[in-house]
């Protein structure tokens, strides 16, 4: 391209000061209390007096600019033309006239068919990767496996009926680009990578066996090509190797299948945070809808509502109740494969006569 | 592959997706609905979900990963390339842009639809809003779309995020702009560290990826503490505050039980009394998990003297496991210039020690894990501090560099009895 006219490089974060609600901005570090007045609708009071209503509204993340133009005419009909998005994906409307909360409502539910909530012991939007429409690695994909969840969870995300906040997550490879949640889907492998020795000169070979955990990829020699050999009974498939080189093929749609894993969490609150752990394996991947997984995972959170106490997150009410109440709960079976053998396996069994009988 | 821009949709198939037609049912707001809808502005769309449709039906993914960069920059386009090109010649080069949002995820109209009218109007303008990497994602230009969106969005004032072995996009919670919780102004952190490290962020220069998250308290809104090399989370130092007045009428609404059940039980450290309708707190021994002041956020709020911890080395499993962040600085203020200058140091030392010694795409976690805490804090200069540490060490094995003798490269100067024996004493006995 022509490099004559190029526009200035390396400016940073945009300026956050000019994306304020004038609200926001007058009173920024000067907030005293807030209030949940209903789920989805928060009220937050400044030293000022002043009050700054906010309304949440769950988004599909993916948008079309036709969609994001529709939420900026809401904000700026309601919220003086400022508005933000939250972590976990939500839009969040903000606005002063205590008035104009039932008709912001109103224009978000009929504009947008955005639902409202998200906020308190409720099911906040999915923490989601990119999946089949964009990902190079995806076994499966994310925002249909969203789609179709939030669709069964949809109450739970416009009411606030849980012991505490429920974060869930997907991903759609063994790198869980998703994260730790309360309750996590992961894709998972079963057998070691297929390897294209014909196309191994695009890989960077020795990274490619540095890469792998458990040292099972070593140099060879096939029709004459330098390539790699994988040793079946180390491989653990992960797919490290994949995502360093395309040629190793670690997918499998015949035989790759879900699991979910509970007990993650990212808050300092209480018990700090906490690593999610395996719940259920083998469930199929079965797009366009997952219903396997939406059952589970309804399974998870009928059993957490009923036992959890307030304030419990799923990890904390698990570790209270103990791992064999957790699978009599929820009627999961505990197999070998629920037991750890990583490199701090040990520190995972119970080592102590502590036993509920 | 020459391919002129024009060409785009002039051999569109029309929309056949009765999969994903299945997702446009139910009451959650659908993608596939959205992005019908736009196929009719923009006909790739429609390839776009055509291509979809054929992974929902075979499980099978079609896109393949290369490079491409933006005069100057490193990093900051996830270019793709489908690899049914043939029968979607929109797809052909589909990249994704990544853009830093500003800091808290805070928008205009202005500025949000000055985004979508770029992105719309040099590829496909699908938004997501925002990835897990914590940017503004527009997807689906072809190459000479990427560079042309590229230099209008930075014409406008945008600049592209982070990726591949640099310093990502920060991402920090709302912070001060709404929230009383707040212990730091985390957009201003925020911003501040993109602008000073902007060079690390464009051009890749590290071992591995380094994500820096920002929350303004223990509550963690911005996933700092699982999703990122370094966590900066707000906190205090002294008393947290009480007014006494709301703790009465709190006790008195909701009841005693209620109290011991939700407050007095849950705190980590056990640090809470309960005086009749008085709280008593043993601030020395409070470690800021904020949970009280979650229950009772009315009544109790953080202390005055306020600031943040770092901690340093979360990733997710692979390779070595698992890693969580861990402390690294208990304590820091940030408030004045020099707050932010010690920061910066610290953040320079650490970056130096892990890139001097790490292992090509080794994350600043795993680089702790294979050397230990106590290496790298020797190597970054840092004070070991018990905060650090859940527990002291339980293995003996240790080579204490004081207790070690001076000479021991040289000759053994004291024989081991052993080695003195004489031989005759075995003869002797036989």
């Amino acid at each position: 391209m022509s490099a004559t006219k190029l526009a200035p490089r390396d400016q940073g974060a945009p300026d956050y000061t000019a994306c304020l609600h004038p609200a926001m901005a007058k009173n920024y570090g000067k907030w005293v209390e807030h209030e949940r007045i209903r789920p989805g609708v928060l009220v937050y009071t400044a030293e000022s007096g002043d009050k700054l209503y906010t309304v949440r509204a769950g988004s599909p993340r993916t948008m079309s600019p036709t969609t994001i133009r529709k939420i900026c005419d809401i904000a700026d009909r309601f919220c003086d033309g400022f508005l933000r998005f939250s972590m976990r994906t939500n839009v969040e409307f903000s606005l002063t006239r205590q008035e104009d909360i039932e008709p912001l409502m109103e224009a978000i539910k009929t504009e947008l068919g955005f639902p409202i909530g998200g906020t308190g012991a409720s099911i906040s939007n999915i923490a989601h990767t990119q999946g089949w429409l964009h990902c190079n690695l995806p076994a499966t994909d994310a925002a249909g496996a969203v789609k179709a969840m939030m669709d069964d969870l949809i109450d739970e995300f416009e009411n606030e009926n849980f012991p505490n906040r429920v974060k869930i997550s997907t991903s759609c490879c063994q790198i869980n680009c998703g994260r730790h949640s309360d309750i996590a889907i992961i894709v998972q492998h079963h057998h070691a990578p297929r390897i294209n020795h014909n196309n191994m000169q695009i890989c960077e070979l020795p990274k490619v066996v540095a890469i792998c955990p458990v040292a099972a990829i070593r140099p060879s020699v096939v029709d004459g090509n330098q390539t790699v050999e994988v040793v079946d009974e180390k491989c653990m498939y992960c797919g490290a190797c994949h995502g360093q080189c395309p040629s190793m093929e670690i997918r499998d749609a015949d035989t790759d299948t879900l699991s979910i894993w509970v007990g993650g969490k990212g808050a300092n609150t209480r018990s700090g945070p906490s690593l999610m752990k395996l719940a259920v394996w083998g469930l199929p991947n079965n797009p366009p809808r997952w219903p396997e997984v939406s059952d589970a995972v309804r399974t998870i959170l009928d059993a957490y509502r009923e036992g959890g106490k307030d304030w419990e997150r799923v990890g904390e009410w698990i570790e209270r109740i103990g791992w064999q109440r957790f699978f009599e709960k929820t009627g999961f079976a505990f197999t070998k494969y629920h037991i750890e053998d990583g490199p701090n396996a040990m520190w995972t069994y119970n080592r102590s006569t502590h036993v509920r009988i | 592959m020459a391919k002129k821009k024009d060409d785009k949709g002039t051999n569109n198939p029309g929309l056949n997706t009765p999969l994903l037609d299945e997702l446009e049912a139910g009451p959650w707001p659908s993608f596939v609905s959205d992005l019908k809808q736009w196929s009719k502005t923009k006909p790739q769309v429609a390839q776009l979900l055509n291509q979809l449709e054929e992974s929902y039906e075979n499980r099978w993914n079609y896109w393949t990963g290369t490079v491409l960069n933006v005069s100057g920059y490193g990093g900051g386009v996830i270019a793709r390339l489908s690899d049914k090109a043939d029968k979607y010649p929109d797809l052909a080069e589909f990249h994704t842009i990544r853009i830093i949002p500003p800091p808290g995820f805070v928008y205009s109209t202005e500025r949000l639809r000055n985004l979508a009218d770029i992105c719309e109007k040099h590829g496909a303008g699908i938004l997501q809003l925002h990835g897990l990497t914590g940017d503004a994602l527009a997807l689906g230009f072809d190459n000479e779309g990427t560079f042309a969106a590229a230099e209008d969005l930075m014409a406008n004032g945008w600049d592209l995020g982070g990726s591949g072995a640099a310093l990502r996009s920060l991402q920090c919670c709302v912070g001060q702009a709404r929230c009383e919780m707040a212990c730091f102004d985390t957009m201003k952190t925020s911003r501040f560290l993109t602008n000073h490290y902007i060079d690390f962020l464009h051009r890749p220069e590290f071992m591995y990826k380094f994500k820096i998250k920002i929350s303004g308290c223990a509550n963690d809104c911005a996933n700092a503490m699982i999703g990122s090399d370094m966590p900066i989370i707000g906190t205090w130092r002294g008393p947290m505050q009480i007014d006494h007045e709301k703790v009465a009428e709190y006790i008195e609404e909701k009841g005693v039980e209620h109290v011991i059940d939700n407050v007095i039980t849950r705190c980590p450290t056990h640090c809470i009394s309960l005086k009749g309708k008085e709280l008593v707190i043993d601030d020395e021994n409070c470690v800021r998990c904020m949970h009280c002041i979650n229950v009772m956020h009315k009544a109790l709020k953080p202390g005055k003297d306020q600031g943040v911890t770092i901690c340093l080395g979360a990733k997710r499993t692979l390779k070595i496991g698992d890693t969580m962040s861990s402390v690294i600085v208990p304590f820091l203020k940030l408030e004045t210039d020099e707050d932010f200058e010690n920061l910066t140091d610290l953040i320079d030392r650490m970056w130096e020690f892990w890139n001097d010694n790490g292992m090509d795409h080794e994350r600043i976690g795993e680089f702790i894990a294979r050397v230990g805490l106590g290496t790298f804090l020797e190597g970054c200069g840092i004070e070991p501090d018990p905060r650090m540490v859940q527990s002291t060490r339980t293995s003996p094995y240790i080579n204490f560099e004081e207790l070690a003798p001076g000479d021991f490269e040289g000759e053994q100067t004291q024989q081991p009895k052993v080695w003195n024996r004489e031989p005759e004493s075995r003869e002797s006995s036989s």
